[in-house]
């Protein structure tokens, strides 16, 4: 790294990149061992001997517990880490109680169902009772063991890392920051030396502007890499070092979720867990959870493999919540938050190197996700305990943190236990959704079924290899000189084309009621309070226009989460950070690959400042 | 000098807030769970006694602060990094709902009791509203507790004069500007928006205010601030009707003349 500019410096033992689960159960379990009874430092500073170690902690939200998602977890290290753990001192959080496997048949005949599919909802709509349909939904008669969740909680994550964080800092152990991005990891001679804030006072393109303040150089033997799944930090080691021989980064999702207030009298019960399948396409997973006082989190997961040239998030959303058996639940709820993010979910072949001098990546971006459970709270819990253990023993041996010692102790602890082995048996359970979405299903099963033995293969591939186009996509649905028209008449009104040929597909316009069924924009205030300081550089940005031009899908504007991307002049599309609730969803929705590295796309998605101001999520 | 800013959290401005009855009076639903900033109002006097203390060397800002502990612990962490100050933490309710009174006893007691602080050296601040607690009041009383009787509401600016007196600019009625000047400290500030920008974050500055924000917190005195003899006989926000657009670069006549439009109904 070379420049001229004079930054500020500071010096720590360990700097954290994120707070999230990873870094809670990180810090927690450090925090643990930071203090001796008589409340003096166990854990020395290595680089300030006498004092407390100095652990420093940047999150880019604005606050702790922003952009974040709910989840149902079994939370067998969060529990580790809190064995008199009480749910009920968590706000929102609930223990499991029923939990149920939705078949959802297609109240409105636009699914994009396939043939098989097709004649099964028959077949189920023949049998009707016989089969348990109700309101348009089969309940499965048998979940298996894998996906059970029982002994588990429902937590909404905003919720439990606030609580995880106020216990932490508590503790005086550690200070976690919010607002403050970390724009890159200082890297000299193949080691990570600290980080660097991001550039205040900045034009939209990164030039100084009034009141410039460089972002501060935050140097420490130590920095922990848990900045999620799109995080710039992973982003940049990955392509500085590379990833292990046969890992990728195919296989995404986004989560796009509401917290929303149940109607009175509701019967849903809190601990209820509910998975859809079927609906609103067959790709789409959805889930509803009861957090106590009548409070549910819903929302669907729409994955890398649905080959969708104007994939989308809400409008799938808000027909899957009016599905028949959802909405005599939902109807007359009220929207409380929204949110969305992206999730890896490749899983353990996701995993990149995990250690290097100087550094230690933990949490989802580090592959920790189980891709057979559909778990990933716990297990990045699990990694952030798994490495304060090592780094508590390296600081009581006096080595450093090099790639050996980390290997040593981090890794190898990582290796032995049961995110590990858990991660080994899920690694090919999607595998058959590259072939579709039955053998999806039937290769997820067979993998649960038989621990990892028998699976259904199938090559993941990057984004712009698989995305058809949108003539072939639509077929005989919709001519091809009518999507041109759509194509050409969005992208002069500067919106995405995926409501408009939605519409034209058959899918029911949307009865908006200012309560639960709202409009995108309206989301976005009414939910997710989204938000951005000034004096920050775009963060999202599109470096090859050319090839943006050239492109004839833009996934990266129909999946973006908060509409802030649009279509712009000669069909570029121009990013509004105002509105940008940093899903990450465009980095990975790119149908084209990077010039330079073709496991990359030409969306660069970097860290930034801002976004959700909800709590809930 | 001293300058002692008073303020405490608020809703983040974006929440959906939803008064209800609770068990001690009004409240906000789910309260502990809606996200908090500092009160914008106290952030300008804040950001402003920083400003002020910069320009004279010596100054030491204190911010004086009555708060749910946990929450106000996380507010801090992003305050923390704006200015320079010492945090004096008072563990109570920062509910809209708790009497002015209550809330300015028990902030006139903090100030008094900070260890050797000379009144006669020192400058109160405070917002002259709350975007929670809009009685306008409390500030007023503080320094009528403390026995301060030069008071200024509505502040926009404060000039120290070579003679050590305080040239200030008050907001008064018709959109006018009252220009006061106060022979020396003490005085009472309750101030409007200011003229400075929100700070930037400073990871240097967050650094050294946690050095006493963390101790401060764990001995925050409880304060158990209440609703007082007020009778609440009803709670309710206003009502909206929401026709939500989001349109940039709007030329000005035509954002002028929807207003105009809009005014005269």
């Amino acid at each position: 790294m070379s420049e001229a500019i004079d930054r500020p410096q500071m010096e720590a033992d360990i700097v954290c990149v994120g707070f999230g689960p990873a870094s809670g159960g990180f810090l927690t379990r450090l925090a643990a061992a930071a203090f001796n009874p008589d409340g003096s430092p166990a854990l020395e500073s290595p680089s300030m001997p006498g004092m407390p170690l100095q652990v420093m902690c940047y999150e880019r939200a604005d606050d702790i517990g922003f952009g974040v998602s709910g989840v149902v977890t079994n939370a067998k290290a969060i529990r580790e880490s809190f064995p008199d753990l009480d749910p009920s001192q968590i706000p929102m959080a609930a223990s499991v109680g029923e939990e149920k496997i939705l078949y959802l048949l297609d109240p409105t005949g636009a699914s994009r169902r396939p043939l098989a599919m097709r004649l099964a909802d028959t077949a189920i709509r023949a049998a009707g009772s016989l089969l348990g349909l109700k309101n348009d939904a089969m309940e499965l008669p048998w979940t298996p063991e894998f996906l059970h969740k029982d002994g588990g909680i429902i937590l909404s994550i905003g919720q439990f890392t606030q609580w995880v964080g106020s216990q932490v800092m508590a503790t005086g152990a550690v200070q976690i920051w919010p607002g403050s991005p970390v724009s890159e990891a200082i890297i000299e001679n193949q080691a990570v030396t600290g980080v660097r804030l991001m550039d205040q006072g900045v034009t939209k393109d990164g030039a100084s502007a009034d009141g410039y303040m460089p972002g501060m150089d935050v140097r420490a033997p130590l920095t922990v890499v848990a900045d999620g799944p799109v995080g710039a930090i992973g982003q940049q080691l990955d392509k500085e070092f590379g990833v292990p021989d046969g890992h990728h980064l195919h296989d995404w999702a986004l989560g796009m979720k509401f917290v929303v207030d149940l109607p009175a009298g509701c019967e849903l019960k809190p601990g209820t867990v509910l998975h859809t399948i079927g609906f609103p396409e067959p790709e789409i997973f959805g889930f509803l959870y009861v957090h106590p006082d009548n409070v549910a989190s819903f929302g669907i997961f729409v994955p890398s493999w649905f080959d969708n040239p104007t994939r989308t998030g809400y409008r799938y959303l808000q027909h899957w919540m009016q599905h028949p058996y959802l909405w005599q639940y939902l109807k007359g709820g009220k929207l409380r938050s929204w949110g969305a993010k992206t999730l890896q979910e490749s899983g353990k072949r996701g995993e990149p190197h995990l250690a290097g001098d100087g550094f230690a990546r933990i949490g989802e971006g580090s592959g920790s996700t189980n891709v057979l459970t559909n778990s990933g709270v716990d297990e990045a819990w699990a990694t952030g305990v798994q490495l304060a253990d090592a780094v508590i023993e390296l600081l009581k041996a006096g080595k450093p943190f090099t790639k050996e010692n980390l290997d040593a102790t981090y890794v190898k602890r990582r290796r032995e236990s049961w995110v590990e082995a858990e991660g080994r048996i899920a690694e090919k359970a999607r595998d058959g959704f590259q072939r579709g979405v039955i053998p999806g299903f039937i290769g997820t099963f067979l993998t649960g079924l038989t621990q990892g033995h028998i699976n259904i293969p199938g090559k993941p591939g990057a984004t712009h290899t698989r995305v058809p186009t949108l003539e072939s996509y639509y077929g005989s649905r919709i001519s091809s000189d009518e999507i041109a028209r759509i194509r050409k008449d969005c992208d002069t009104k500067g919106i995405a084309a995926s409501g408009v040929l939605m519409d034209k597909v058959g899918w029911p316009e949307i009865p908006f009621d200012g309560e639960l069924l709202v409009s995108h924009q309206d989301a976005l205030l009414m939910g997710g309070k989204v938000q951005a300081p000034h004096g920050y550089a775009d963060h999202v940005t599109f470096p090859y226009s050319a090839d943006c031009e050239s492109c004839g899908c833009k996934i990266c504007v129909e999946m973006c989460s908060g509409q802030a991307i649009t279509p712009g002049e000669n069909g570029r599309p121009v990013f509004d950070r105002e509105k940008c609730i940093h899903c990450g969803a465009c980095l990975w929705n790119c149908a084209k690959p990077d010039p330079k590295n073709p496991e990359l796309t030409i969306v660069s998605f970097q860290a930034g400042a801002g976004g959700l101001h909800s709590g809930e999520n | 000098m001293n300058i002692i800013v008073c303020g405490s959290l608020v809703p983040d401005p974006l929440q959906t807030l939803e008064p209800i009855t609770g068990p001690t009076g009004p409240a906000l639903k789910n309260e502990m769970m809606l996200p908090s900033w500092l009160d914008p109002w106290a952030g300008h006097a804040l950001y402003e006694a920083s400003n002020l203390a910069a320009k004279n060397p010596g100054s030491k800002v204190y911010l004086v602060s009555l708060g749910p502990k946990a929450k106000l612990q996380q507010v801090m962490m992003t305050v923390a990094q704006k200015v320079p100050f010492e945090l004096i933490a008072l563990d109570g309710s920062a509910g809209g709902f708790t009497d002015a009174a209550e809330t300015a006893a028990a902030i006139a007691e903090a100030i008094s009791a900070i260890p050797g602080l000379d009144l006669n050296n020192t400058l109160i601040f405070g917002g002259w509203e709350s975007a929670s607690r809009g009685a306008g009041a409390t500030m007023q009383i503080v320094g009528e507790r403390l026995g301060i009787t030069d008071q200024f509401e509505g502040v926009d600016s404060l000039e120290i004069q070579a003679d050590g007196s305080l040239k200030i600019m008050e907001r008064v009625e018709g959109g006018k500007h009252q220009i006061s000047v106060c022979t020396a400290p003490p005085a009472v500030l309750g101030w409007a928006t200011g003229n400075l920008p929100e700070p930037r974050n400073n990871p240097q500055v967050g650094m050294a205010n946690m050095r006493g924000i963390m101790p401060s917190l764990q001995k925050a005195k409880p304060s158990p601030v209440t609703t007082g003899d007020i009778a609440f006989a009803s709670v309710s926000l206003p009502s909206q009707t929401r026709t939500t657009q989001v349109v940039k670069d709007v030329p000005p006549d035509q954002i002028a003349a929807e207003l105009v439009a809009w005014i005269r109904g």
